[in-house]
């Protein structure tokens, strides 16, 4: 059989086609296929909020045998370092009386129970946190779901973040941790030296869905949930009682509310 | 060139002392180490991703682990076949591999690095318990 020129080409415009379709349809296959390129996501029971807040009852907390066991609880399960040296120590959550917690709201004379009560005083995870402002590394950061956090891997220890917040919230590491720590929490890592740190809301319970340890221990005391959320538990309680909130004046925005 | 002997002599000498350490090393190499794998690593048969990735690019997945968990509160890791993982050093790479001595160690002090993971992460979540 002979072959006219124009009947070649045809022919092998034809195949070039072909040849190419194949390499086309693969990439078809592939979408349809087994391979996924990988992906991370949140825990099926996590616990989402717009701003997490949380309220404290003080008519709840008599002496501070009512809130050591949050203090226990907390520093238990986040591995902080018992260090006697004040200058040295570590602190994510303790209490001050009331002239030291709401000092621009001091009265001179207080009623017997106010001037008694141990007010548990942690970070606010404020709205405006200056805390964040202030970071150099972007160690401190604000999550959309209003906790300031601390990406301890980032911090390189310049302590400005404690130099901003009014709160006092923030301990130095002076000196490695790790031998202070009664009991070690394996299921959370400790610090090292040169790196600050301060409450993070329980941020490592919330993304498996469970409440701060501070809330669970403390017998319906704090009541923690979405301060955006207006059917929350917190905007309920907010609602009924009256609150104060500490140096509210600097224009921080606290997410942690006090009944008086 | 009158002292010709004296410079040859010089630049010979000074050729073996720079080369020392080539021929003084030859053959000496110490072999490339083997990581060794626990008995639930060696079961599981594949790690969260394939094998060679893993071993090329484990800094790199961690890097994105840390990020995704602390800034982003994402814990669950999906891989290429659809496999679930917390994303947590101590609580799911060594869970596996609980044999850091022979497992991590071994191979970055053959290549000479010294990663700071453990001066935070717990490295030995199950022997202390």
């Amino acid at each position: 059989m002979e072959l006219s020129r124009r009947k070649l080409f045809k022919i092998a415009g034809i195949s070039a086609i072909g040849l190419n379709a194949k390499p086309v349809l693969s990439v078809f296959a592939d979408v349809h296929g087994q391979t996924r390129t990988p992906d991370t996501k949140k825990d099926h029971d996590a616990l989402t909020a717009k701003q997490w807040g949380l309220v404290i009852d003080t008519r709840k907390l008599k002496t501070s045998k009512d809130v050591e066991p949050l203090i226990e609880a907390c520093h238990k399960i986040h591995n902080v370092p018992e260090l006697k040296n004040e200058r040295h120590e570590i602190k994510w959550i303790w209490d001050e009386p009331y002239q030291h917690a709401f000092p621009t709201k001091e009265n001179k004379y207080l009623d017997d129970r106010v001037k008694n009560v141990p007010f548990p005083v942690l970070c606010n995870h404020c709205e405006d946190p200056p805390c964040v402002r202030v970071c150099p590394t972007n160690a401190t950061f604000k999550r959309d779901d209003g906790i300031v956090l601390m990406d301890f891997h980032r911090c390189i220890g310049c302590r400005f973040c404690m130099a901003a917040c009014p709160y006092g919230s923030r301990s130095f590491n002076f000196r490695d941790p790790r031998p202070f720590i009664a009991e070690t929490n394996k299921k959370f890592p400790t610090r090292m030296k040169g790196v600050v740190e301060k409450c993070n809301y329980c941020a490592e319970r919330l993304a498996v869905g469970q409440m701060p340890a501070c809330v669970e221990a403390s017998n319906g005391a704090l009541i923690f949930g979405d301060l955006e959320d207006p059917n929350s538990e917190v905007r309920k309680v907010l609602k009924k009682n009256y609150t104060i909130r500490r140096k509210q004046g600097l224009g921080t925005g606290p997410s942690v509310y006090y009944i008086v | 060139m009158n002292d010709k002997n004296k410079i040859i002599a010089g630049l010979i000498i000074f050729g073996v002392i720079i080369t020392f350490p080539l021929w003084y090393n030859m053959g000496k190499a110490s072999p490339v180490p083997e990581p060794e794998l626990t008995t639930t690593a060696k079961a599981a048969k594949q790690c969260v991703r394939e094998t060679e990735y893993m071993t090329a690019e484990h800094m790199q997945l961690l890097d994105v682990w840390r990020d995704s968990v602390v800034r982003y509160g994402k814990r669950i890791y999906v891989n290429s076949s659809g496999k679930e993982f917390d994303m947590s050093l101590s609580n799911t790479c060594l869970d596996c591999h609980s044999n850091k001595a022979e497992f991590c160690d071994r191979c970055h002090t053959y290549a000479s690095v010294d990663p700071y993971c453990w001066d935070c992460h717990i490295d030995n979540p199950k022997e202390k318990e």
